[in-house]
């Protein structure tokens, strides 16, 4: 369906990520946010608190992280689309109820706003430290959603889309932002609300009676309801059965803890975004994501002058990870180079699913800014020298001098 | 008592002699008395033996994570106005892990009744030292008696904002049933502190007896005295138990009545409340359709 008019702010503007991702939310029919302040994603809770009373949304500012986790979970239920934001320190406090939502099948968005970690580390600076953290940072098996915007255009576009996705397959989405995209300032279309495809709550059309919480469909999701309809559903942290109720078994946790699993796994095809160029040829293929992506355009684009081949795979969604793409490209090119903003993580992926195939080279930053394009375009050099070596750091940047 | 129940639920896993059960009782008296629309009393409860109370209640009810059932039931709440929300869980969930959320929500007034099962321990771990357990009482974490100072639930409650605070014990069926029912209705942060007796854990191993001999001990120890400074009735161990009716407090605004208010004055019209937004917004025409077949 198309998004209501209301909260959609048609028109070009001139914003930064956070306040485009706030934008994004009320696009995608967001009416209830709880949060708590920490840089650099304050500005989304800002804008939001400044913009949600003209469209009857519900703002308010929790103690602390772990309450505003909870207290979208809650408004989920509740019947409204609802989302938090944060950054590292943050992120960790949430993981708890990101966990609940994941095993009560909780539509609803987190906008991590990365920066240096670990522990308070760079509050003001950017980080990509948080990715897998985003995959695994709440306890148990799971699949998740996560998506990584490059520009505050995408902060919007992807905010929407994590709504949508979330609706979709009854899940918490995490919008992966990081400090650079959260504070640089772009331009931002925003289109009509007729052009804004949203995608609303599967409601059950089954009667109280005949609905049971966690049936699922063909494509594993279950159908939700609203509280206060007259369905009186029970639905618990505990592992449970089809009606809601906890089992302690070992069989209702393999059902149950599977199918989460699955229902991200096998819909991977569905969800899957990601920006590919010149793949067909490549000899050697950047993978990044956020805005290493943006930063590594110099890297490649000296490398193209140079004539070398090089391919680029921009990853927009990075969980549910597309291990497939980079399989079947691994047989047919030299190497991987992936930049990011962390000691490597995201790299670790490209390695598994490479298989051997072809080299995969990590290019780090510990946080604090963004890479140097010599450094990428250094291991875009050094993948073209061949198949099989070990996957080793590119060539360290020439130390400056002091001065 | 079958149409508050999930009879297909039970048996229930609480111990024998335990005062949970009493509570649920007391609380599905209180919603009949009260004639609430049970399709619109959501019932949210943490981790723990209270924890369990949201399983085995018939309304929407929601078993949460340890500690976050007051944040979760204001998610609830503010997201759907109809919504009769009530949170039922253990000392331990609400006041130690949960303790931060316990008084930011009085501070805001937010419209829930939280009613706090104080069974002086954590018995789903099997008896650890709690938030409210008495000085010198032993449990497993304290095995010489315990020295730290428990928290005043009602003072707590009271101080942080709470506009009525009652404190009852599971004998007191009659009384706390009526003090449930005027903390449902009254809007705002209502709490009932309800002491009730651990069998299997706390009173055994403080040697207080059978659960029938702790409710002896409530009837013997216990002194009504409404309207008492919340300052007043810590409880110390094997020590005089006051309960009653402590706070209630006309008036204020809740939370949402706060909100309305602000917003009204500084957006007059603009103010978009009222316009069933919720549900529009959401695109969620078939849950339009609901509410208007259920109104």
């Amino acid at each position: 369906m198309k998004a209501s008019p209301e909260g959609v702010l048609t028109g070009a503007h001139y914003l930064d990520g956070d306040h485009a991702c706030a934008e994004g939310a009320l696009a995608a029919g967001c009416r209830f946010f709880a949060g708590y302040p920490i840089t650099p994603s304050t500005e989304i809770a800002e804008r939001i608190a400044r913009r949600f009373p003209k469209v009857g949304g519900v703002f308010i500012q929790m103690e602390d992280e772990m309450a505003s986790m909870a207290a979208i979970l809650g408004a989920a239920w509740g019947g409204v689309k609802a989302m938090t934001c944060t950054s590292g320190p943050g992120f960790s406090l949430m993981m708890e109820n990101i966990g609940l939502g994941i095993m009560m099948e909780v539509p609803c968005v987190v906008a991590n706003v990365q920066r240096g970690g670990p522990s308070t580390g760079l509050p003001t600076m950017v980080g990509q430290q948080d990715m897998m953290q985003a995959r695994w940072g709440s306890h148990g098996d799971y699949g998740i959603i996560a998506l990584s915007p490059n520009s505050p255009q995408e902060c919007f576009n992807r905010t929407i889309q994590a709504f949508n996705l979330s609706e979709k397959y009854r899940v918490p989405v995490l919008v992966m932002m990081d400090e650079c995209v959260g504070h640089m300032t772009e331009k931002v279309v925003i289109p009509e609300p007729d052009e804004i495809e949203v995608v609303p709550r599967r409601l059950s059309p089954l009667p109280p009676g005949e609905y049971l919480p966690y049936a699922a469909n063909g494509d594993k999701v279950p159908d939700m309801v609203t509280a206060g309809e007259g369905y009186r559903i029970h639905t618990t942290g505990l592992t449970h059965d089809e009606r809601g109720y906890p089992v302690m078994t070992a069989e209702a946790q393999d059902k149950l803890v599977r199918r989460l699993r699955a229902k991200i796994d096998d819909n991977a095809g569905k969800i899957h975004d990601y920006e590919c160029k010149r793949l067909d040829e490549a000899d050697v293929v950047v993978v990044s994501y956020g805005i290493t992506s943006r930063v590594a355009r110099a890297a490649i684009d000296a490398a193209l002058d140079d004539g070398l081949r090089v391919g680029e795979i921009r990853l927009i969604t990075v969980w549910p990870f597309p291990s497939g793409l980079i399989r079947d490209l691994a047989a047919r090119t030299k190497a991987f180079v992936v930049p990011e903003i962390n000691l490597g993580q995201i790299v670790l992926e490209v390695e598994r699913a490479a298989a051997g195939g072809a080299r995969t080279i990590s290019v780090t930053h510990a946080g604090g800014w963004v890479h140097d394009p010599q450094t990428i375009y250094h291991a875009i050099r050094e993948g073209l020298r061949g198949n099989g070596a070990p996957r080793k750091p590119a060539r360290k940047p020439r130390k400056e001098k002091q001065p | 008592m079958e149409p508050f129940l999930r009879m297909d639920r039970f048996p229930h896993i609480w111990c024998p002699g335990c005062g949970i059960g009493t509570v649920v009782t007391c609380f599905a008296d209180a919603l009949k008395k009260g004639a609430f629309d049970l399709d619109r009393v959501a019932v949210v409860s943490g981790i723990g033996c209270s924890g369990r109370v949201a399983g085995y209640i018939k309304l929407d009810s929601f078993h949460t994570t340890h500690g976050r059932p007051i944040p979760f039931a204001t998610g609830l709440h503010l997201s759907n106005r109809k919504l009769k929300v009530v949170v039922i869980s253990g000392d331990g969930d609400l006041i130690a892990i949960g303790g931060n959320h316990f008084i930011h929500a009085a501070r805001r007034n937010v419209d829930l009744t939280v009613i706090c099962i104080n069974n002086f321990n954590y018995a789903m771990t099997g008896g650890q030292v709690g938030p409210g357990t008495p000085v010198s009482a032993l449990s497993t974490t304290t095995p010489f008696g315990n020295f730290e100072h428990p928290f005043n639930l009602p003072a707590l409650a009271a101080s942080s904002g709470a506009v009525y605070v009652a404190r009852w014990t599971s004998l007191h069926v009659r009384r706390l049933t009526n003090s449930i029912l005027e903390a449902l209705t009254k809007p705002g942060f209502t709490f009932v502190e309800v002491i009730a007796p651990c069998p299997t854990l706390y009173t055994r191993r403080n040697k207080l007896g059978t659960s029938i001999e702790v409710l002896g001990s409530y009837r013997d120890n216990c002194e009504i005295r409404h309207g008492a400074d919340p300052s007043t009735v810590d409880i110390t161990f094997g020590g005089k138990i006051v309960i009653g009716k402590f706070v209630d407090v006309a008036g204020k605004p809740t939370f949402l009545e706060s909100l309305d208010a602000a917003m009204q004055r500084a957006l007059g019209k603009e103010y978009g409340l009222g316009k069933d937004y919720y549900m529009r917004s959401a695109g969620q025409r078939a849950l339009v359709d609901r509410e208007a077949r259920h109104d």
